[in-house]
């Protein structure tokens, strides 16, 4: 027998962690309530899309050359329009958050885009406050602006000005819902509690408790000890990826485009980094409090802000951005989000599992090189 | 004589930042078939020897040998031949006793036939067969311990190391405990027991007593308790009150300890010193003056220096509290129930103005409960809790105003420093300006606090961390003290002191309320009530509790043996 790894030691540690799993409510619910729960309220809480955005319309020309890109604003499924009677109310309406935006067709308007030579002016009025929304309305309105042009200038018999038309497509997300990317990224920071902060609470526990104590005098082996920890936990997490899968592919209708043996492939890369930091964490905190408070900040925060699941990384400064490649969770986030949408796209999946490897041998390494059979 | 398992060679252990060595230059040498005492108070170094010894601390200076090999070097091979049960006895709560077992066994490699029989042998000898599908963590303070013990048992060691395997266990457990040693023992196998009672060092072969990282002594306890041989008395029947007899005694030139044992008062004497006379002490005629045994904590006093004189300048400073001596505390029915689990069952007592009186019984028998119940921190499932008439259920805050309150492991705040906490706790009672200046000074200087003064209580000894909580709890001079186990843990010299004081408080009409589990202390109180599973199952006097079980084999049991005696009644009934 090995003198470093005996099978029976390690399969007596396993089950002993299994059935601790298993009976201890707070793991049940950190494993497989807590997932669903922040599956539906990613999937039915948050929406980022900004379809059908309020503004406002003050229509000070009467004209049928007006009501026409009235009609067209109108008919726009992206806006929502509210007419109002004169500019004040619309400003008021906006700094009270009612409107994003409003656009004045002025009385002259029909007047002066009868006469050749000269432009008609056009007031549009967008709330800058949130860049993402402001710069979508202001897409929408540049295309009913530009379907009106077009409208114009066939009726009147006319070329339009230009020959070229955009016809965008959104290719992985052809609907653009942002839950489909969403849900996706909310498995990585199921993932994350998961193998880091489940982990840790339970070695900091053992410590806690005097268990460690009466474990560290017995033949356990450092390797034995580790890995105990490592197996229960790698199997919990992938029973919980597929569960996460399942319920967003069944329930919350995420189309899934990539191959589940890849994703079995890149995801026990990501939560075997996961539970190496866990491990690392509860190695050198040795009460509940502290590992906890340690995951949350070195795991989780960063899994939500800087992985580009909810925050768009190429939208962060320079230094942010180069810190985002040190996040593991940024790697899986990557990946997930492509298995999902894209299908399996190997150059990305094969350099994410590339860095997801390097780092649960680092976060491991490490845990093994500082787990001592010692108390001190 | 056969060889040392264990050597131990001019050990000295320091933790990174701390100011003083845990442990300094302790040599010894443990032999196999024999049961080797670690004596102590908290602090003393006891669980860092243990640890250093099972390999689990690399000692700073010196040399440590297990049947020939280097706790460190050698840890694998050593781990096979040690059993170790640290505090709390280590055990899954989560896992039924068997599967603690399993677990155990696996990790042994304890297989095959063998497995079936040790199981078998040692369910058995722990009496916990018909527990085995029950959760560690539902099992009494005694079955816990037992477990723990088959546990470490199951590899069959050499050396078993027990970190405080008695605390807080009923003393009924704690005697079996002794008894399934005593059975290893005549197996040929090597035991370590660590313990803070020094009652149970006279049952060990061979004593190492320490004392903040100190090793005191180190030998047979009779050699020890030897050195005060004839020096040990009792005054029985003397008439007056009793704690101003035990005043007046410690406070006489050749008495070196007295406590006081329900009616009477146990005195040694100094060394050298002349015969005593009771008229020194004015005893009053009918008090007789008997030589009893030594007992090891005299020694141990004695090693320590002595113990505090009698007068406490703390009462001295209180004033008379006049009343006659109507109830003032009182439980009708008192009940707690948490879920299905009943922590105090229908519990009646009621205490006079000017009494000590005591809740004893192991961990878990329901005295904390009871005690936060009376002083209105919880609130009562049924029944009423009393204190100077006023129902705590309605108005605790007012109620509690009368009261000084003293936590187990005394709570005070570890991140404020001495004064801080001082100045904190008599604000919190309602004292202010020129009134409370005077009277954290007086603290500060009644309890020698001066040096301390800017330390955090985290830092400072143990001795003066409880004067320190005693201060805190008494600073507006209440009425009424409840004591919640208030010298666990603490060096003998410090509990006399601590008694010394709440005695003087008491003769000037300070009515106290005290839980423990320790026996010795329960005779300092006037009256007493034995806790056992939610239940008083005896109340009276210590002397009355004693009598009620003597028998002409035992005709001067201790209270440990009335504890004892009137549990199995209880069981048997």
């Amino acid at each position: 027998m090995n003198n470093a790894l005996s099978f029976r030691r390690l399969r007596a540690l396993c089950r002993k962690e299994t059935l601790q799993i298993l009976r201890d409510p707070s793991s049940n619910i950190i494993a497989f309530i807590l997932p669903v729960l922040l599956l539906f309220i990613f999937g039915y809480g948050i929406n980022l899309d900004s379809s059908a955005v309020h503004i406002g319309l003050v229509l000070e020309d009467t004209s049928p050359e007006a009501r026409r890109f009235a009609n067209n604003l109108y008919g726009s499924p992206y806006l929502q329009v509210t007419t109002g009677l004169n500019q004040k109310a619309m400003e008021q309406a906006m700094a009270a958050g009612q409107i994003r935006g409003f656009v004045v067709v002025p009385q002259d308007f029909s007047e002066k885009i009868k006469r050749p030579m000269e432009t008609a002016p056009l007031q549009v009025i967008i709330d800058g406050s949130e860049p993402n929304t402001a710069s979508f309305v202001q897409n929408n309105m540049r295309g009913v602006w530009n379907g009106w042009l077009l409208q114009r200038a066939t009726e009147h018999g006319e070329k339009p000005a230009t020959d070229i038309t955009i016809e965008s497509r959104f290719w992985f997300n052809p609907s653009a819902e942002s839950r489909n990317y969403l849900i996706p990224g909310s498995i990585t920071i199921i993932m994350t509690v998961i193998g880091t902060l489940l982990t840790s609470l339970v070695v900091a526990r053992e410590w806690e408790r005097g268990t460690m104590e009466a474990l560290l005098a017995s033949p356990v082996t450092r390797t034995e000890l580790l890995l105990s920890k490592l197996i229960p936990y790698y199997i919990l997490g992938i029973v919980s990826l597929f569960l996460c899968v399942g319920v967003s592919v069944v329930i919350l209708k995420v189309p899934f485009r990539g191959s589940s043996l890849v994703l079995w492939g890149i995801g026990s890369l990501f939560l075997s980094s996961s539970l190496g930091m866990g491990l690392l964490i509860s190695t050198l905190m040795r009460n509940q409090f502290n590992a906890a408070q340690a995951a949350l900040n070195a795991a989780f925060l960063p899994a939500l802000m800087l992985s580009g699941f909810v925050y768009e990384i190429r939208s962060m400064p320079e230094v942010i951005q180069a810190v985002t490649y040190l996040i593991p969770a940024r790697y899986f986030v990557t990946a997930i989000q492509t298995i999902f949408q894209a299908g399996t796209v190997w150059p990305l999946l094969l350099s994410s599992g590339l860095f997801l490897l390097l780092s649960s041998v680092f976060f491991i390494g490490l845990t093994a090189l500082k787990t001592r059979r010692r108390l001190e | 004589m056969s060889e040392a398992l264990v050597t131990l060679e001019t050990i000295q252990k320091i933790f990174p930042n701390a100011k003083k060595p845990a442990l300094t230059n302790l040599s010894a040498e443990l032999f196999p078939g024999r049961i080797t005492g670690l004596v102590g108070p908290d602090g003393a170094g006891k669980t860092t020897l243990i640890r250093l010894i099972a390999g689990l601390l690399t000692p700073t200076a010196g040399t440590i040998r297990v049947t020939g090999l280097d706790p460190i070097q050698d840890a694998t091979e050593l781990h096979k031949t040690i059993g170790y049960m640290p505090q709390k006895f280590g055990l899954y709560e989560d896992l039924t006793v068997q599967e603690n077992l399993e677990l155990h066994a696996d990790l042994r490699n304890v297989i095959g036939e063998d497995r079936k029989a040790t199981f078998k042998r040692l369910l058995e000898f722990t009496d916990l067969s018909p527990f085995t599908t029950r959760l560690a963590g539902k099992l009494s303070g005694g079955m816990k311990q037992k477990l723990g013990l088959a546990c470490t048992l199951l590899g069959t060691p050499r050396l078993l190391l027990l970190d405080e395997p008695g605390v807080g266990v009923d003393p009924i457990s704690r005697r079996e405990l002794w008894k399934m040693v005593h059975d290893l023992i005549d197996q040929g196998i090597t035991v370590v027991w660590s313990t803070a009672y020094l009652d149970e060092a006279e049952l060990c072969e061979e004593v190492l007593l320490m004392n903040e990282g100190q090793l005191l002594f180190y030998g047979k306890p009779e050699e020890m308790t030897n050195r005060i041989r004839n020096r040990s008395f009792q005054i029985r029947n003397p008439s007056g009150s009793r704690r101003q007899l035990l005043e007046r005694a410690l406070s006489h030139p050749k008495v070196m300890d007295g406590v006081i044992q329900g009616h009477h008062v146990r005195l040694v004497l100094r060394a050298n010193s002349s015969p005593l006379d009771l008229l020194e002490l004015d005893a009053g005629e009918n008090a007789e003056l008997i030589p009893v045994n030594p007992r090891f904590e005299d020694a141990f006093i004695e090693a320590l220096g002595g113990g505090p004189g009698g007068d406490s300048v703390l009462a001295q400073r209180l004033q008379p509290i006049e009343g006659d001596d109507k109830t003032i505390i009182e439980a009708i029915e008192l009940t707690k129930t948490f879920g299905t689990f009943t922590a105090t069952d229908h519990v009646n007592f009621a205490v006079k103005r000017g009494e000590i009186f005591g809740l004893l019984g192991p961990n878990g028998a329901g005295k904390s409960t009871s005690f936060r119940m009376m002083c209105g921190l919880l609130s009562p499932s049924s029944g009423t809790a009393r204190v100077l008439g006023i129902d705590l259920k309605k108005s605790a805050s007012l109620a509690r105003q009368q009261l000084g309150y003293m936590a187990q492991k005394f709570s005070l705040y570890g991140n404020l420093t001495v004064h801080q906490n001082l100045n904190f706790f008599s604000g919190v009672y309602g004292l202010k300006g020129h009134r409370q200046k005077m009277i954290v000074n007086d603290m500060i200087e009644i309890f020698k606090l001066q040096p301390f003064l800017h330390a955090t209580p985290d830092t400072l000894p143990l001795g003066f961390k409880q004067r320190l909580a005693l201060a805190c709890a008494v600073m507006h001079e209440p009425p009424i003290l409840f004591l919640d186990e208030p010298t666990s843990g603490v060096d003998p010299v410090t509990r006399r002191e601590f008694w010394t004081h709440i005695n003087g408080m008491v003769e000037k009409g300070v009515t106290v309320m005290v839980t423990t589990h320790f026996m010795d202390e329960a005779e300092y109180c006037d009256r007493i009530a034995l806790v056992f599973r939610g239940k008083i199952i005896a109340a009276g006097t210590p002397d009355q509790l004693k009598s009620e079980i003597a028998t002409p084999e035992n005709p001067d049991p201790t209270m440990e043996d009335a504890f004892i005696a009137l549990v199995q009644e209880q069981v048997h009934e």
